[in-house]
Order: C-alpha cells, then sequence, then structure tokens
C-alpha cells in the first residue's frame, strides 16, 4: 500500500497530488487516464479526454474505500482509481476565526 | 502549495520583515536544513512569535520533526523544565530570553543545541535545503497546555488533527488578495498555531503584533488594511476601551473572532455597537481539539441581537454551533448522554481531536470521544453553552455550582467590571461562595446590593456569601483567569471581607 504522506505527479498532466490517507486502491491511481507515478519519475502517454475533468489546487478528492488525496498542483486530468473518478470532498468554509 | 500557486503574494508582515510566500517558503526549506544538521530530534522555540513562528513550523515539518513553542512568560526555571520534557531539542530563542536564561548554557543539559532567533533566521537563507514529507500521522507539533490547574500538560498533535481542521473548515485560497489577518495570540497558545496554518492556505496576509497593545493594535487595523483579527477576553476588553474613546472606526475590518477564555456579555454588546459594520465571530475550542470546534458566527450574533424569542437572543452568550468535521455528545457522570437543555460534560469527536499526551497516552474512549471536562449545554438548536471547567465547580453544602452562572449574572450589573468566582473551604458548608469583583470605573458597589442582585436571579443557595473587590484579575497571557491564585490569596487573608 502507498505510504500516507506519497507524493504523486500526473504522466499526462501538471497535476500533483499528496496521499493523505492511503487504501489499497490507491495502488490504481490515475490521473488523465493514465497511472500516477513518483515525482521526478520518467512520464510517458497522453491525456484521455475522457478523463479531462480536472484537478483543482487545494481540494481533496475520496474513493468509496477512504482513500484520500490532497491536490497540490492543479492539472488537466481527472483523478480515478482505475476507470472510477474520484469525488471531491467539499470543505464546509467557516468565517475566519483564527 | 502557497508558494507554488501565488509566490508573489505577501504572506507574512511582522516588524520591519516582509515576506512573500515564495520567501518564507524557501526560509522553511533552508530552516528545515539548519534543524536537519542540527541532529536534534526536537524542535523548541523560546519567544515571542511573528514571523518566526511560521518559519518554525514549516521548518521543523519539513524536517520530518515535531514543534514545540514555549511560553515566554514562564520563569527561566520554568522554561527550562518544559524544555526539559523534550526529547534532544534544537532550541530556537529570542535574544532576550536567553540572557535570562543565562546564555547557553543556562540550557545546558537540557537541549542538543541553543540557536538564537536572529541568527537562525539569517542561517536559513543559505542553508542547505531540506524536504522531507512527513508522515501525516506522526506527531506534528506538540504543545503545553497552560497548567492553570495543575502541572502542564504536553499534547500531541498529528499533522492529520492539524491539517483536517484547515482543509475542512477553510477554501485553499479564499481569502482575496487585499485580505490581511492581524494575529497578536501568542505563538505558544493552539490559536497561534492554527492562524498560520489557516490563513497561510486561505491566502490571507499574516500582519504579526507579537506584544499586544491596543494602540498599536487598532493602528496596524487601518495601516495594513486589516480584515480580519482575533483576539483574546482581556485584549478585547483593552481595544474596547480604545474604540470608546477615540474616533476608530476600522473601516477596512470585516471580521473579528474572540475566544479563549468566557467573554462577558456585556463587553460583547458594547463591542457590537461599537463595530456595526464588523462580523463577530465567537471561536471556542482547545489545545487537545486542534483549535475551533464549535463558532458562534456573525449571523449567529445578528439574529441574537435582533430577536425577540428569549431562546435566540440567550445565544449570544453561546459558543455557537460545532464545526461540520466535530461530534459532540452532553454526558452526566455515569456517562449516560443527556438531552438538549440539560447539563453534563462535554465530549467531542473527530479528525482534529487528538486527546493523546505524551507519557500519559490517548485518553480518549473506547469510541473515540475526547472528554473536555468543559461544563456544557446544548440548546434545542444545537447551540453549545460552555458553563466553564468542571474542576472549577463550587461544592456548597452537597451542591454543585458552576461559578459561570453567577459570573454571568454578576457581570450584568452596572457596578461590575470584571468578576471571578471561586470556592473557598469553609467549615460549616464544606466550601463557600467568593465572589471577586473588580468594580466598573468610578463606582463603589455595594456587597449587599450584589448578593442581592444575584438572589434575585438564581437559587439563595447560589448566593455569593461573600463579596470581595480587587483591582484586577490575575489572568495569564491569553487572559484565562487563575482562580487557584485567587483562592490561594484569599486563603492568606481569611478575615477580609
Amino acid at each position: 500500500m502507498i505510504k500516507n504522506g506519497t507524493r504523486l505527479a500526473s504522466q499526462v498532466c501538471d497535476t500533483q497530488v499528496i496521499v493523505v490517507r492511503s487504501a489499497d486502491t490507491l495502488d490504481d491511481l490515475r490521473c488523465g487516464g493514465a497511472p500516477m507515478v513518483e515525482l521526478g519519475a520518467e512520464r510517458s502517454g497522453e491525456l484521455d479526454p475522457a478523463f479531462s475533468d480536472g484537478a483543482v489546487m487545494g481540494k481533496r478528492y475520496v474513493d468509496e474505500a477512504g482513500a484520500e488525496v490532497l491536490v497540490t498542483k492543479a492539472g488537466a486530468g481527472t483523478l480515478a482509481v482505475g476507470q472510477t473518478a474520484l469525488s471531491l470532498k467539499e470543505a464546509k468554509p467557516l468565517p475566519a476565526s483564527d | 502549495m502557497a508558494s507554488s500557486s501565488d509566490p508573489e503574494r505577501t504572506a507574512v508582515v511582522s516588524g520591519d520583515v516582509r515576506l512573500t510566500t515564495q520567501q518564507l517558503s524557501d526560509l522553511a526549506d533552508g530552516g528545515a536544513g539548519i534543524i536537519a544538521g542540527s541532529g536534534a530530534s526536537h524542535v523548541a522555540y523560546v519567544g515571542t512569535g511573528g514571523a518566526m513562528l511560521p518559519l518554525l513550523i514549516f521548518a521543523s515539518a519539513r524536517a520530518g520533526l515535531t514543534f514545540t513553542p514555549i511560553n515566554y512568560w514562564l520563569s527561566a526555571e520554568g522554561i527550562k523544565a518544559l524544555i526539559a520534557r523534550l526529547p534532544d531539542p534544537l532550541v530556537v530563542i529570542d535574544n532576550r530570553y536567553l540572557d535570562e536564561l543565562g546564555g547557553p548554557d543556562g540550557l545546558e543539559g537540557v537541549a542538543k543545541q541553543v540557536t538564537v532567533s536572529d541568527d537562525f533566521l539569517a542561517q536559513a537563507r543559505d542553508a542547505e535545503p531540506a524536504v522531507e514529507f512527513a508522515d501525516p500521522d506522526s506527531v506534528g507539533i506538540v504543545l503545553f497546555t497552560s497548567g492553570t490547574t495543575s502541572q502542564p500538560k504536553a499534547v500531541e498533535l498529528t499533522h492529520n488533527n492539524l491539517t483536517s481542521y484547515v482543509t475542512g473548515t477553510v477554501e485553499f485560497g479564499s481569502a482575496e488578495p487585499t485580505d490581511a489577518a492581524l494575529i497578536c495570540v501568542p505563538p505558544y497558545h493552539i490559536a497561534g498555531v492554527s492562524a498560520a496554518l489557516s490563513n497561510l492556505y486561505a491566502g490571507r496576509k499574516m500582519v504579526y503584533l507579537p506584544i499586544f497593545d491596543p494602540e498599536e493594535w487598532v493602528r496596524l487595523i487601518d495601516a495594513e488594511h486589516v480584515t480580519s483579527a482575533t483576539v483574546v477576553p482581556t485584549m478585547l476588553d483593552r481595544i474596547v476601551t480604545v474604540l470608546e474613546g477615540g474616533q476608530h472606526r476600522l473601516p477596512s475590518l470585516r471580521n473579528l473572532a474572540y475566544g479563549g477564555s468566557k467573554v462577558p456579555l456585556p463587553l460583547v454588546r458594547k463591542a457590537l455597537e461599537l463595530l456595526p459594520h464588523v462580523g463577530f465571530v465567537n471561536a471556542y475550542g482547545l489545545t487537545e481539539t486542534s483549535s475551533t470546534i464549535a463558532v458562534l458566527t456573525p449571523d449567529d450574533h445578528r439574529d441574537a441581537q435582533a430577536a425577540a424569542d428569549p431562546a435566540v437572543v440567550r445565544r449570544l452568550a453561546s459558543v455557537g454551533q460545532p464545526v461540520p468535521s466535530v461530534e459532540v455528545q452532553i454526558r452526566d457522570e455515569a456517562g449516560a448522554v443527556l438531552p438538549a437543555g440539560q447539563t453534563g460534560e462535554l465530549f467531542v469527536r473527530g479528525e482534529q481531536v487528538s486527546g493523546r499526551y505524551t507519557g500519559v497516552g490517548s485518553v480518549l474512549d473506547a469510541d473515540g470521544w475526547f472528554p473536555t471536562k468543559d461544563i456544557a449545554t446544548l440548546d434545542q438548536g444545537g447551540y453549545l453553552f460552555i458553563g466553564g471547567r468542571s474542576d472549577d465547580t463550587i461544592i456548597r453544602g452537597g451542591e454543585n455550582i458552576a461559578p459561570a452562572e453567577l459570573e454571568d449574572v454578576l457581570a450584568e450589573h452596572p457596578h461590575v467590571r470584571d468578576v471571578a468566582v471561586v470556592g473557598v473551604d469553609d467549615p460549616q458548608w464544606g466550601q463557600a461562595i467568593v465572589a471577586v469583583v473588580v468594580p466598573a470605573v468610578g463606582a463603589e458597589p455595594d456587597p449587599e446590593e450584589l448578593r442581592e442582585h444575584v438572589r434575585k436571579s438564581l437559587r439563595g443557595s447560589r448566593t455569593p456569601d461573600r463579596v470581595v473587590f480587587r483591582d484586577e484579575l490575575p489572568t495569564n497571557a491569553t487572559g484565562k483567569v487563575l482562580r487557584r491564585e485567587i483562592v490561594e490569596e484569599l486563603r492568606a487573608a481569611p478575615a477580609e471581607q
């Protein structure tokens, strides 16, 4: 299983994430249709138009197994486990209290 | 993350120091290099904060070490005793406090290495960077509780505890480019830590005022176009005094949060009147819960002010509703969950709740609930009312009495500026109730009249047995009343009325 805190990059767009909460499902984490790789690893492939809804900076994405990743750099690809897109975990903004 | 999104934005203003997000990030990388090179197992900071606080939080995290800011108001012995509880720490310390400790030798045997803050900052500019990503379940920050009732406890907060609060309640980069937060809460307090994290995440410029002064606070609001600020009750009291004496309108200010300990209701009302355009926020939280777990929003304040329904009016004295990621329960002494309207101990659960202490372990129950030791009630609308610490409960003639109940009544008397109610040993009742009152300016309150004022609102057994007057109440730097000191002082002079 991928370690919490691992940073991963898309091969086909600018997206980068940090694994906040790992699960076995993240072994098949993809972005833009291609498997995500360690930062600085070799990249190949092209963005799959079917997975091009984008990943938004500063947002958390989750799957049904409880895995959670935080986007640290936005990109054009959709985050997914296998063929299933991750869903956006909404923050519930509060008035500034700090 | 903030640096990659908007590197040129001003992130920190602290005295003469101004840093962009990129500069802060570069300094944190260099700082991490210094920390990693020191061979230390922990990072401690003794100082007034400002830019040093976010810098050391992030530098420690990037070096994969736990960080502990220490209360610089403590005596030299007190500071040393806390540092001695940390494993082989690198101690970063402001010059003046190093002098008080008798120079670097004063920390021999308790610190792995000692570095003066200014030197750390200078070295971080060209140190070989280190960038690790800490395991989210590892301890990011250890904070010592204020220890007003007992020996300070070392609360362990994981990166996950700290970030789940931020990512759960703040949208990344949600602040307007012109937004600025004025931070005057001390670095060793959980509010200081969460302010650094959440404002950077929101993309809000952080303006630091390390040594609080109400005139300077007002000046900085205007000079830096500050849009939000957080204060503790004693600060709010002094700010209100300045506002009453001058023509300050603070046009840039949109949000003013208060918390840290209970704010007397008349003071809240006065502040609301003086700053009608400002959204007030009452935030409630504990060190063990990584800061805020309940919030009374600006709308809640306005609704309570405008309402005719007494239940809604009363909410001005509440700490609002729990934040979405936190669950709350009120339990009785046997552990049964109480319905709305009944008073018991507050239990909380959620990802931001740590409940772990170094050397003690986790105090969470089997289902993950943390006992706050705060007495609380939920109303029908889910608004949370805090009735003080259970440790402060007075037991008079077998009856449990929460000091907050009497304090709320006494604070409403026009001759009362501030008040603390405590129990002192009494041969007849076990404990007698003593109200320690700070009179309003120019007032000479009559003890009998104050007792009568309480008797009209509460049961006879909850009337103070004695009322004594003081020029001020002993508080710590974050405005928490030091009840133990009051009790000790009363014990030393029992005959005085």
